[in-house]
């Protein structure tokens, strides 16, 4: 789109994680919404709940994810194929594997005008495992145990290597990509990476959102992070 | 009459290959910066009347100001609407939103559109028309109150948005955030919010250059909309060192 | 002639020697490295015996900070200091090299400099380079003439004022400035007032960040508060701690080579001087 000037474009910072354990995913982004070198505001949440146990965490230009979030909301309730009712037609919530494909979809959809954003999608899979989803914005995915994106996520992404070196997708028999971790211990350790970004990267800070979704259901944590 | 002195300039434009359509890519007469501020009661809003013919013939500079342009309008019962940018622009907005809200009263059901909605609509609007790389050239900032909640947010040209407690656009954001930021308080009476206004509005006066020293301030409560009367705030030029500024230069060489 | 202009000795100053070939190397669509720029607030202001300046921390490089907590009030006399905002090396070499001058000139004279030379010396450098040396600075002093506070552009233009901010935090900074200056402050309310307008960039420039230092020059005293205020702690600490097992790295072959002499140092006698 160079062609029709980079003005349709912004970038508003922000970095996400997720992360996979065997019965839990954590799925945490920054509120700071950004661009240039001044903030627009403290407290905008980059997370929204698109089903049950899926949740979409997503950062680059704000009106795009918003459009994208609501595009993949309403698809929700309205199948992508049948246009039909999905949740009435099959009376269930969709599942995060189906959502991570919808969202590829959707994104690639858009090739040659992109969503400008980076996103993970982070919730349980049909057995109840965690499950994390990243992207890149024109819908090339993988399943993966963790991973981050976003203006820090260059900083956070050696850290996560140390500390949660999943087995190789290449290994055979494939072995699951979930993160040794207890759910504690990934919220313990989201909130360190969180901390130590915010310290580097100009675009991360003032308060960090974390969601943990796990059989129980959803639950949401918030953590204060330097302002300045 | 401020808007007969367009003159037969064009807007700047260019043809876009496939479609020959002409397109904004460049204001052409612009609004300054509008803030909103909530408080204990409702919002209130606040910009000065000032707007800039900018000169689309040679890069530098702008030329003719308007002096009494009103960049601020209530829009149904409960939203009020600021506009900075393009100002032609604003007025094609009006004209929808117009639209939006007699088509909805027609319903005749009670209900109405609030402050979120009327937002979420010009969210739409905005990001569709950056999606046609047509857009309309603004920062506009939607305040308002219904059924007891107070509402404060603001778009942007390509469709960025967002809710806050205190807003502003363009020159706004550098010079009144910071001052909004220090010293918005939730339980802020009406006279407070508006002298952290004022305090913003010299701020602006002093430092952003098409700024005026004519402004007008409203509020929007429970009870409805009330616009000011345009007025000027003092300001001081007093300091000794603006008496005789080269008598800490004397015998540089 | 020409022979010997070329063998002329250097006359000092910067080497050009590769513009050529860097604008060569760019038309070539070579990116070159960028350049240390501290995106910063500093600000400066006149108070009832003297001067304060003040700065941030924080320096960048694009989005990544690249030292939390940096120093930006430099010396340039003992009674004379100079914040410094744009490319960090343009504005220490500028401030060491005016820092240089003065102290010469001192030893000369036998006289305290006063800050128009400092002035003076800073602007026509910063002209004769024609804005290539980025240098914004907000220059303070106390002389024989009094206080005095001035803003110098990096293409050598200055202006003489109460009160100064320069750098990417100098709008937010200014906006307390505009608000709440008044002349004859008191030491503590000057130091007061300078804090709020760094923090102000602190909070509100993404360039800008970390700790607040302040300069306070009064007639014969100079006050340099390094990290007056560390209002940005970090927030998080992890309770576990990062233990790294030894043999994280995997050893694929071991060879030990014993040391043996190979020759016998001689004991010589010293030699005769």
């Amino acid at each position: 789109m160079a062609l029709r000037g980079d003005w349709v474009y912004e970038n508003n910072g922000g970095t996400c994680v997720a992360i996979a354990g065997s019965d839990y995913c954590v799925v945490a982004a920054d509120t700071r919404l950004s661009v240039g070198y001044s903030i627009y505001t403290r407290d905008y949440s980059k997370i929204c709940k698109l089903a049950d146990k899926c949740v979409l965490a997503s950062s680059g230009f704000q009106g795009d994810m918003k459009a994208l979030q609501k595009n993949l909301s309403a698809k929700h309730l309205v199948s992508h194929v049948h246009l039909h009712i999905y949740q009435h037609q099959h009376n269930k919530q969709m599942s995060c594997p189906a959502m991570a494909r919808l969202l590829s979809n959707t994104l690639y959809y858009k090739r040659f005008f992109p969503y400008y954003t980076f996103n993970i999608l982070g919730g349980l899979d049909n057995e109840g495992k965690g499950c994390v989803y990243s992207y890149d914005a024109v819908g090339s995915y993988e399943r993966v145990g963790y991973s981050c994106q976003g203006t820090g996520g260059a900083l956070i992404m050696p850290v996560l290597d140390n500390q949660l070196k999943s087995p190789s997708p290449l290994l055979l028999p494939s072995r699951d990509a979930v993160t040794p971790l207890s759910e504690s211990e990934a919220v313990d350790l989201v909130k360190d990476v969180f901390a130590s970004a915010t310290e580097r990267d100009i675009y991360t800070g003032d308060k960090l959102e974390i969601i943990v979704v796990n059989a129980t259901g959803i639950r949401q944590e918030f953590l204060d992070l330097r302002k300045d | 009459m401020e808007w007969g002195a367009v003159s037969s300039e064009e807007k700047e434009v260019s043809t876009i290959l496939e479609s020959g359509s002409q397109r904004t890519l460049s204001p052409y007469v612009t609004g300054t910066s509008v803030l909103g501020l909530k408080y204990k009661d409702g919002v209130i809003m606040a910009a000065d009347m000032g707007a800039q013919k900018l000169n689309t013939r040679c890069s530098y500079g702008s030329t003719l100001r308007y002096k009494s342009v009103e960049q601020i309008k209530p829009i149904g019962k409960h939203t009020l609407l600021g506009a900075s940018g393009e100002i032609s622009d604003f007025q094609e907005i009006l004209r929808y939103l117009d639209e939006l809200i007699i088509y909805d009263h027609m319903w005749d059901d009670g209900n109405s559109l609030g402050p979120k909605e009327v937002h979420n609509y010009l969210n739409r609007v905005m990001y569709n028309r950056r999606n046609k790389f047509n857009p309309l050239w603004n920062s506009l900032v939607v305040g308002g109150v219904k059924n007891g909640q107070k509402y404060l947010g603001m778009v942007g040209m390509i469709g960025t948005h967002y809710e806050d407690n205190h807003v502003a656009t363009g020159f706004g954001n550098h010079l009144a955030r910071p001052i909004m930021r220090a010293e918005w308080r939730e339980d802020l009476t009406f006279e407070e919010a508006v002298k952290i206004l004022e305090k913003c509005l010299l701020v602006l006066l002093y430092r952003d250059r098409s700024a005026i020293n004519k402004f007008q301030i409203s509020k929007i409560t429970e009870e409805g909309v009330t616009i000011s009367e345009p007025y000027a705030l003092k300001t001081f030029w007093g300091f000794s060192a603006f008496q005789n500024p080269t008598k800490g230069a004397e015998g540089s060489w | 002639m020409a022979k010997a202009l070329a063998d002329a000795p250097p006359k000092g100053g910067f080497s050009f020697d590769l513009c050529r070939r860097n604008d060569m190397l760019v038309k070539k669509g070579i990116q070159l490295p960028g350049f240390r720029k501290t995106g910063t607030t500093i600000v400066g202001l006149i108070f009832e015996d003297g001067v304060i300046l003040g700065a941030d921390t924080r320096a960048t490089e694009g989005p990544i900070v690249a030292d939390k907590n940096c120093e930006k009030i430099h010396y340039m006399a003992p009674n004379i200091y100079c914040c410094g905002a744009g490319t960090a090396a343009d504005t220490e070499a500028v401030t060491d090299m005016v820092s240089s001058q003065l102290q010469l000139h001192r030893y000369a004279t036998g006289r305290e400099s006063r800050v128009i030379t400092a002035l003076t010396l800073l602007k026509s450098h910063l002209f004769s380079y024609q804005g290539y040396v980025s240098a914004a600075l907000v220059l303070g002093g106390v002389d024989v003439t009094g206080p005095h506070l001035h803003t110098v552009y990096p293409h050598g233009s200055t202006d003489t004022l109460p009160f100064a901010t320069m750098g990417s935090g100098s709008l937010a900074a200014m906006s307390v400035f505009e608000s709440k200056y008044k002349e004859g402050l008191s030491r503590e309310e000057g130091i007061q007032l300078v804090s709020e307008a760094i923090c102000s960039g602190i909070f509100n420039d993404l360039g800008s960040g970390s700790n607040v230092d302040v300069c306070v020059i009064t007639k014969g005293k100079t006050d340099y508060l390094r990290n007056h205020q560390l209002p940005n702690p970090r927030t998080y600490i992890s309770s576990r701690g990062y233990s790294f097992a030894k043999g994280h790295t995997e050893v694929l072959s071991t060879k030990i080579i014993p040391l043996k002499a190979k020759a016998e140092v001689a004991v010589v006698d010293a030699m005769e001087e």
